[in-house]
């Protein structure tokens, strides 16, 4: 087995028992991705001569038995997401050569407890999108089948994981970013609960929405990282003080007297594709053998979900991004006064999707749509809030397929927002509750593509849900 | 007669909103997206005016499936957390990274920032 293929927990043994090197390791990682950026497009800026010196570091600690948790661990970070030295674009030209000098504060933790930054991954233009398609820098391609789609917004951290471009990235999920593309590249993806890691330093896209999570090849390891990256930050006012538990020991309980519920509409949407049904049924059997209870359950306004997301998520984005105008950071397009300076500034900078959420989210904010856009949006928002409050009174976990599909072909839908936006019907619930979900592989379609099984749980319950997902064999 | 008046002043309200509402099942015209751009500062090309006006309508549409769902009384959510008034001591800090930040801005001049005049043809400030 090579390297870079190795989990997070058997690099950590091989660098402790002095099998290998974290130099060496990392160069794996750096080999790899110059053997397949080309072709999958994962990366957009790989700082290879900063993840060599990092790991050097590393072997000295390594070597004094001063080993941290991750010491020596290559990983990778969605581009929308600042990296101190490290350019960070969003995947947008406004933002080519924008350098950020301070770490986001997830990002800050995993290089302090000894994680080496690789690189920078593609992603949809500040994580508006589903599949990888409205980034500046090119689509990412699916590491399975690269004439289809990586899934988005995070495709490619999804895809760098999946091909063994890092041992695991560190992506954003407002309403399906980590765990859609996760599912379709057959990897494990987590958004924790709103308020569970800090989001101080990503790039805003909708801020009661957004959350940072790792994409990670096992469960083992996805605990590992959250352990590294949980808890409150006097930088982000929205983070909770509730204490962080024991991730590593959570996910290794049994599965005895779990109640698990399986919401009907999320198997009824329209396109369900009949094979993906099949193999999570299938896993939610496995479940009832393992000991859990599978109780059947209704959460009726899952069909809405999506509408209440395209109100308020451009609604938030328009306001976010209007600190992008080139006025003090970024790139600077000329104009012959200062709003045509903006105006061109944001015209060259942004890509169609974003310029049509920023337009959407103007519209609806503004004088007189108010109240029939924002505000409706809002109360659907409160109810499908209080569908799960109240289906989580009799069920510990809900079990649902992470996509009604599997990865779909490049251009396939990338004409039709609403056929886009529709592909994150079953991701984007747990997003307006604020509530976690994991999606971890459950099988594969005929064709070969990876299917991916979603796991929600109530707030600030990762450690159960990723119990759960642990039991989930391929 | 207060409560009548505000009774009343309710009655258009709702009117008002509803009518809203009808109104944006039709599409959305190529000047609203003209106007909506401007409140934006995004300068679009006239292809683009027309794709906007196009998908946006169908969005508009899509997202009005929401007047099924009866919110009578229902409180909007905003945030999630439950968290209220997170507040920290106002210090002044000492921001580390005076050169990286300076670095990043697209025209400087000793060590300022420079834009174009706000108003009128006046040279470019600082």
């Amino acid at each position: 087995m090579k390297l870079n293929e190795l989990t997070i927990s058997e690099a950590q043994a091989g660098l402790r028992s002095k099998k290998f090197t974290a130099v060496e390791l990392t160069q794996a990682c750096l080999n790899r991705i110059k053997e397949r950026n080309k072709e999958l497009n994962a990366f957009i800026t790989v700082c290879e001569e900063l993840a060599l010196m990092e790991a050097a570091i590393a072997d000295k600690r390594l070597v004094q038995g001063k080993a941290l948790p991750l010491t020596g661990i290559p990983f990778a970070v969605k581009d929308a997401i600042c990296t101190a030295g490290v350019r960070s674009t969003g995947a947008a030209k406004i933002l080519d050569n924008y350098v950020p000098p301070f770490n986001a504060t997830v990002i800050e933790k995993i290089r302090t407890q000894g994680g080496i930054l690789l690189g920078k991954n593609n992603c949809d233009a500040f994580g508006h999108g589903a599949s990888n398609e409205n980034s500046m820098y090119g689509p990412v391609k699916n590491p399975r089948d690269l004439k289809k789609v990586a899934g988005g917004s995070s495709g490619g951290s999804a895809a760098a994981v999946a091909d063994n471009m890092c041992l695991f990235a560190i992506a954003e999920d407002t309403g399906g970013s980590i765990r859609q593309p996760a599912s379709f590249c057959g990897v494990v993806g987590m958004r924790p609960s709103y308020g569970r890691n800090s989001r101080f330093g990503i790039m805003p896209m909708a801020s009661s929405f957004d959350t940072v999570g790792p994409i990670t090849k096992t469960v083992a390891d996805m605990a590992i990282v959250m352990q590294v990256i949980a808890g409150k930050d006097s930088l982000d006012a929205t983070t909770v003080s509730e204490v962080v538990p024991d991730y590593n020991v959570e996910i290794k309980k049994d599965l005895e007297g779990l109640r698990v519920g399986v919401p009907k509409e999320y198997f009824e949407v329209d396109g369900m594709d009949k094979e993906v049904r099949k193999i999570i049924e299938n896993q939610i059997k496995n479940l009832e053998k393992q000991g859990a209870e599978i109780i059947n359950v209704s959460l009726p306004l899952t069909k809405y979900a999506i509408a209440v997301y395209y109100v308020l998520v451009p609604s938030e984005v328009s306001s976010n991004l209007g600190r992008l105008d080139g006025v003090r950071y970024g790139v600077r397009a000329e104009g012959k006064d200062l709003l045509d300076l903006y105006s061109n500034s944001r015209a060259q900078g942004f890509p169609e999707e974003v310029k049509r959420r920023i337009l959407i989210g103007t519209y609806a904010l503004s004088a007189g749509y108010y109240d029939a856009y924002y505000k409706k949006a809002q109360q659907v928002r409160t109810l499908i809030r209080l569908d799960f409050d109240r289906v989580f009174s009799d069920v510990d976990v809900l079990i649902t397929p992470t996509s009604p599909f599997p990865s779909f072909g490049l251009g396939e839908k990338s004409s039709d927002p609403i056929q886009l936006y529709l592909a994150d019907i079953l991701v984007s619930p747990a997003a307006s509750a604020g509530i976690p979900a994991i999606s971890v592989p459950a099988g594969e379609t005929k064709s070969g593509l990876p299917v991916g099984l979603q796991i929600m749980g109530s707030r600030l319950n990762e450690g159960l849900i990723m119990r759960v997902a642990n039991y989930i064999k391929r | 007669m207060l409560i009548e008046y505000f009774e009343f002043a309710n009655l258009w309200i709702f009117l008002y909103n509803t009518a809203i509402i009808l109104t944006t099942i039709m599409s959305l015209s190529i000047e609203e997206v003209r106007k909506i751009a401007k409140l934006a500062r995004i300068k679009l090309t006239p292809a683009e005016e027309k794709r906007h006006a196009d998908t946006i309508s169908t969005v508009l549409n899509f997202v009005n499936t929401l007047n099924e769902v009866d919110t009578q009384g229902v409180e909007p959510t905003a945030q999630v957390t439950g968290l209220e008034d997170v507040t920290r001591e106002d210090v002044t800090k000492i921001c580390p990274y005076k050169k990286e930040l300076l670095a990043q801005m697209p025209l400087i001049s000793a060590n300022l920032l420079k834009v174009p005049a706000v108003f009128g043809d006046s040279e470019d400030v600082i």
